[in-house]
Order: structure tokens, then C-alpha cells, then sequence
């Protein structure tokens, strides 16, 4: 870019992501703390690093939160991918608009609502049989599906409605049938879609205190549960350690799936392009 | 000889909509068939039918004897190339010509000879390892065609098989299209709502409206002998006179035209009951254009140059009658200086050899 911005709108630009990543930052900085207090800097350490690694209870409830992350995404990736063809392939069909709307409106429904819904749900459900009769990893799960795939469908559904849908017919005209279809053309030409979604849906999972709180049972205490009760003792350099580690773990996340993304988009439009030129 | 491709009878539905009604249609082995009309007409409906895309709601198809009923589109011995081409893009030009075959379950050399051996066929060998978007469209266009000739259907669709092309390429791929027909011997269903295209591949074409055929014939036949107005008017460009027949004897025909001043006089009968009304369809490049009277005392008027295109092998010029009427006709420009050159309001006549106008009662 060479055309010039002034300097006003330079300032703003600064203003507007210092407002957004100076508290980040500065809980970066105070993670290699050498000090106990949080807030007075004693000199550069990583000893708050390996006192997390040192934590069993801490370490148990990331791989916990894995383990729900990891299960979450998939069920959601495969939900969700469902309901997208659902909604994009099978036209007008009764209750399509009800459908959409349920699907996406967790993405607008309040967390507290959507949680506090979900714990009656299963409190009521808890005595029927192949029910989880206790709250714990499942319930977990499955809430966090209920979120997640919402945001999968909506990923997913947008690469479908940009498919060339003669790539299928033309497959099955040469002999294919339609699981093979599906496995050798639709799934590798939609694979970038799916991938997003996940990364997103496992990201999404990673992070949440709110849901996770209402159908957690009392001994599965996720990631970011136990990071929201030990700061209210106060904050410990521990702590910003540990949330140091995550947010680069979600970045990581957030960006491999934005460039997945993005080249998809890319080749949809060079695709495109090359077609008007014929 | 029976029919290779057998329509019998064949309506489809879609809801209220009837796309194609009632069409009868017999293909022989080895032809060139082309289904000509406007956009909605139902030919593309037709095709899909034939690809198994489309199932119909009456009336059956037949290929070399099987009845189609119920056969999907990967279980028929036809292939089909879309208009859009429909290449996958994620592989390679080889790897979608192997598609087909490798659904056969062939054994990989005889896969690998089959491709290279279609690739030379359409002059692709050395881009048998590029991706589609690296290719032109009339590459892009020869893989679609090798992709679908290399299962050897016993039927190949093409839906506006040059469509997608620029005039010059069309031309050529026109001519190399024929060519891999004739080498291969395969059928072709073709479906385009150019008829350029139809005349210069079809042996013969199928005038589709309304989801109905409504002739079939040689492009000569179509052109020189349609059979309605409609045909008249969409293949081509036609000035059709309505009128009066006066007489109509085994020899000859008589109508009375009101837009022109003399009587139009065909050498051939109609049978038709005489005061009925008929219509006279004349091509623009059968009417000759004079300063002089032209002689005889039918098939003749006199009018106006009111404008002039010049198209570099052929002049358009539109002539406006005594009546009003404007009247299309075409001149070769045979010479490259002309000293008795047309010009704009030039009164002039215009005539055609009775031979020339076609009658049509519809």
C-alpha cells in the first residue's frame, strides 16, 4: 500500500488496537513474571511455566477440556454438515424455515439462557433410559454440540450453495455411484468448509465457561471453570501462564481455519473467473 | 433398420409445468441429431431425460433396444457433456478422463493406455498433468469431450457443446467435433439454441416449442422447407407474406397478397381449398434486386431502399413497398467495385423465382 493515510486516522487505527490487545499483551508480559505479585514486575522467569506443568489439577481439567473439545468438533462437523445439505439440496420442504432458524439460533440466543435450558433438560431426561443419568463429559458434549454446530451449518452451508451441482451430475454420468460421488467429489472439493467449521467448533468448545458451568456435574471441571474459580481467590501468575498458552493454542486455531478459508474463496473466484473467460 | 434411440410417447412434468409434451422421436446409430430451440423449450429437459437425470412422467426410452425405465444415469451406457464442462477441479486433466474408467474397475494399464490414447485423439497429450484452471476453454472444452468419449457410450449428449467458446474457435471446433465423431462412430445428441451451430453439425435436427418437436429434418429441409411458421421464422431470416389462395392446381399455387402489388406464383401444389388463408415465406437471399422491372407479372413489387448493411461477403438491405411493408433481402458482394452500386432511397424492384416461396398453411 502506498497511498498515504493521515495521520488522523492513524491515530485511531492505534487507539483501536491498543483498546483490544493491550490487556492481552500485558498478560503475556506478567506470565515470564519473576515476581509473585501480579501486577509489580521482578525481573524476566519462566518458573510460573513450569509450576502449571508441576499442577495436576490444572493439567487435568486442559485435557479434559481437550477431550470435550476434540469430541464436540467432530459431532458438530458432522451435524452440522448434514444439516447444511439438508437445508441447501433438499429445496422447500415443510418446516425449512423452522429448521433454519432453530440451527442458527444459538448463535444469537444469550449462553446463560442456552445453558440454563439445556441443565433442565437433562435433569428432566436424567431417569429415562440410554439418557446420561449424571451430568459430567456427555452432557457437556452435547451442549456444546447444540452451540457449535450452528456455526459449522452456517460455514458449510455457504461453500454448498456455491457448488456447481453438474460436478456431481457429471460424476454419476460416468459411472459413479452416489456414496462414491460423495467420497470422491463432493467431500474433497467441500474438505476446506468442513475443516474450518471444526477448527472453529473445537475452538469454540475450548473456551466456553458459561454452558460448561450449568451442565458440568460436580466432578468434571473443565479448562476455563477452573481458571474462573481460582481467580476469584485472585489472579496468579500461574494463571496468566496458563492463559498465555491458550489463546496462542486458539490463534493458531483461528488462523489455520481463516486461511483455509480464504484460499477456498480464492479458488471458488479464480474458478469463476476462468469460467466467464471461458 | 430399427431406430437406435427410441422416444416414444415422452412427457415430463414438474408440478403444473409441462417441460416437454408428448415427443416421438427415433435416432439412428451413428447421427449427428441436434435439438434446436429458444431458451424453455424443453430440449434441455429432453437430454437430461436421455442422461437419466430426469425420470419421465409418461411414455418411454429405448437405447439399442433396452428400455431406460428406471435406470439410473451411472448404470447407462450414455455420457453426457455439460455445458458448464463440469471438469473437477481438484484433478488433474488425466485424473478426469480416468474417472470414468476407473469406475469400470479396469485394471490400471489398460486405464493409462485408454486416457493417453483419448488425450491424442483430442490434442491434449502434453497437458495430461495440468489442473482445469490452467487450461483455455477450448482445452478445457476437448477434456470434457475426452472425458465423456472415453467410456465409449453408445450415446454422447452434448448441452451446448460451444456455447462457451468465441466465435473463431467455434468454427474450428466445429469442424474437429464431426471429425472425432465420424472417427469414432458414436452417436451424438446434441442440444443448442444456436442454429449456426445445429446447421453446421447436425445430419439432422429436431425444431423443438413449447416442449414439443415440431419438425425434424436434414438442416437443408429445415431451412428450404419449414414447416411452419415458426420454423420459417426461427431458422434463418424469412419475410413471410400472409394472403389469399386463388388457385391452387397440382401445378401450381396462387396468392393474393395484399402488402404486394402483384400476385405470388408457386411452382407447386398444396392442396388446400382455395380462398383459405396461407402464408408465403421468402428468404432474404432468394430476392433479387433490380432498377428494372424485373419480367413476369407475379412475384414482384417495387419499393424504397431505406437502409443498408454492409457485412463484408453479403449487403443487407431492408426495402420498404408501395404498401408500407419493409422487405429484407440479401446480396452476395460479388464484385469489389461495383459501378451501379445501391443507394439509400434508390427506387428499386425486387422479385424471386417461382421455386422460391415456401407455403405454409400453419
Amino acid at each position: 500500500m502506498s497511498r498515504r493515510v493521515s495521520p488522523g486516522i492513524r491515530l485511531v487505527m492505534w487507539t483501536g488496537f491498543l483498546f483490544l490487545y493491550v490487556p492481552i499483551l500485558s498478560m503475556i508480559v506478567f506470565s515470564f513474571n519473576e515476581s509473585k505479585l501480579v501486577t509489580v514486575w521482578g525481573g524476566f522467569s519462566t518458573k510460573w511455566y513450569g509450576e502449571l506443568l508441576r499442577d495436576r489439577q490444572m493439567l487435568a481439567g486442559a485435557w479434559l477440556s481437550l477431550q470435550i473439545a476434540f469430541v464436540t468438533a467432530c459431532g458438530a462437523t458432522v451435524l452440522g454438515t448434514l444439516a447444511a445439505f439438508a437445508l441447501v439440496r433438499h429445496g422447500r420442504f415443510r418446516g425449512r424455515t423452522l429448521f433454519s432458524g432453530m440451527v442458527s439460533a444459538p448463535l444469537v440466543m444469550p449462553e446463560v439462557i442456552t445453558g440454563l435450558s439445556l441443565l433442565l433438560l437433562f435433569v428432566a431426561l436424567a431417569p429415562l433410559p440410554f439418557m446420561p443419568a449424571t451430568r459430567g463429559f456427555a452432557t457437556i458434549v452435547i451442549a456444546h454440540m447444540t452451540l457449535t454446530l450452528a456455526y459449522v451449518t452456517v460455514i458449510v452451508q455457504s461453500r454448498l450453495a456455491t457448488f456447481d451441482i453438474s460436478l456431481e451430475e457429471a460424476a454419476m454420468d460416468l459411472g459413479a455411484r452416489p456414496l462414491t460421488v460423495f467420497r470422491t467429489i463432493t467431500l474433497p472439493l467441500i474438505a476446506p468448509a468442513l475443516a474450518s467449521g471444526w477448527l472453529l467448533a473445537f475452538t469454540l468448545s475450548l473456551d466456553d465457561l458459561v454452558i460448561a458451568s450449568f451442565t458440568a456435574g460436580p466432578s468434571t471441571n473443565t479448562l476455563p471453570m477452573m481458571i474462573f474459580s481460582k481467580v476469584r481467590l485472585g489472579v496468579t501468575p500461574e494463571i496468566n501462564a496458563l492463559a498465555t498458552i491458550m489463546v496462542s493454542v486458539v490463534a493458531v486455531f483461528v488462523v489455520v481455519a481463516g486461511v483455509l478459508l480464504a484460499r477456498q474463496e480464492r479458488m471458488r473466484l479464480r474458478d469463476s473467473q476462468a469460467a466467464a473467460r471461458g | 433398420m430399427a431406430p437406435y434411440i427410441r422416444i416414444a410417447g415422452v412427457t415430463k412434468k414438474f408440478g403444473d409445468f409441462v417441460a416437454v409434451n408428448d415427443v416421438t422421436l427415433d435416432i439412428q446409430r451413428g447421427e449427428i441429431f441436434c435439438l434446436l430451440g429458444g431458451s424453455g423449450c424443453g430440449k434441455t429437459t429432453l437430454l437430461r431425460m436421455l442422461a437419466g437425470f430426469e425420470m419421465p412422467t409418461a411414455g418411454r426410452i429405448e437405447i439399442d433396444g433396452a428400455d431406460m425405465a428406471g435406470v439410473p444415469p451411472y448404470e447407462r451406457p450414455v455420457n453426457m457433456m455439460f455445458q458448464s464442462y463440469a471438469l473437477f477441479p481438484h484433478m488433474t486433466v488425466e485424473q478426469n478422463v480416468a474417472f470414468g474408467l476407473r469406475q469400470e474397475g479396469l485394471a490400471r494399464p489398460e486405464i493409462a493406455q485408454r486416457v493417453k490414447a483419448m488425450l491424442d485423439i483430442v490434442k491434449l497429450g502434453d497437458y495430461a498433468r495440468r489442473k482445469p484452471h490452467q487450461l483455455s476453454g477450448g482445452q478445457r472444452q476437448r477434456v470434457a469431450l475426452a472425458r465423456a468419449l472415453v467410456k465409449k457410450p453408445k450415446l454422447l449428449l452434448l448441452d451446448e457443446p460451444l456455447g462457451a467458446l468465441d466465435k473463431k474457435l467455434r468454427e474450428q471446433t466445429q469442424f474437429e467435433l464431426v471429425n472425432i465423431q465420424e472417427q469414432l462412430g458414436v452417436t451424438f445428441v446434441i442440444v443448442t439454441h444456436d442454429q449456426e451451430e445445429a446447421m453446421t453439425l447436425a445430419t439432422r435436427i429436431g425444431v423443438m416449442n413449447q416442449g414439443r418437436i415440431v419438425q425434424v429434418g436434414t438442416p437443408r429441409e429445415i431451412y428450404e422447407y419449414p414447416g411452419t411458421r415458426f420454423v420459417a421464422d426461427f431458422i434463418g431470416n424469412v419475410n413471410l407474406f400472409e394472403g389469399r389462395l386463388l388457385q391452387d392446381e397440382p401445378g401450381h399455387v396462387l396468392i393474393e397478397a395484399p402488402e404486394l402489388e402483384a400476385p405470388i406464383f408457386v411452382g407447386h401444389g398444396i392442396s388446400s381449398a382455395p380462398g383459405a388463408t396461407v402464408w408465403a415465406a421468402i428468404r432474404p437471399e432468394k430476392i433479387h434486386l433490380t432498377r428494372e422491372p424485373p419480367p413476369g407479372a407475379n412475384n414482384r413489387a417495387s419499393g424504397v431502399i431505406k437502409d443498408i448493411a454492409y457485412m463484408g461477403e453479403v449487403s443487407i438491405y431492408l426495402v420498404r413497398l408501395d404498401s408500407g411493408r419493409i422487405v429484407r433481402v440479401s446480396q452476395p458482394n460479388s464484385f469489389r467495385h461495383a459501378d451501379d452500386q445501391l443507394v439509400w432511397d434508390q427506387r428499386v424492384w425486387i422479385s424471386w423465382h417461382e421455386s422460391s416461396a415456401v407455403v405454409l398453411t400453419s
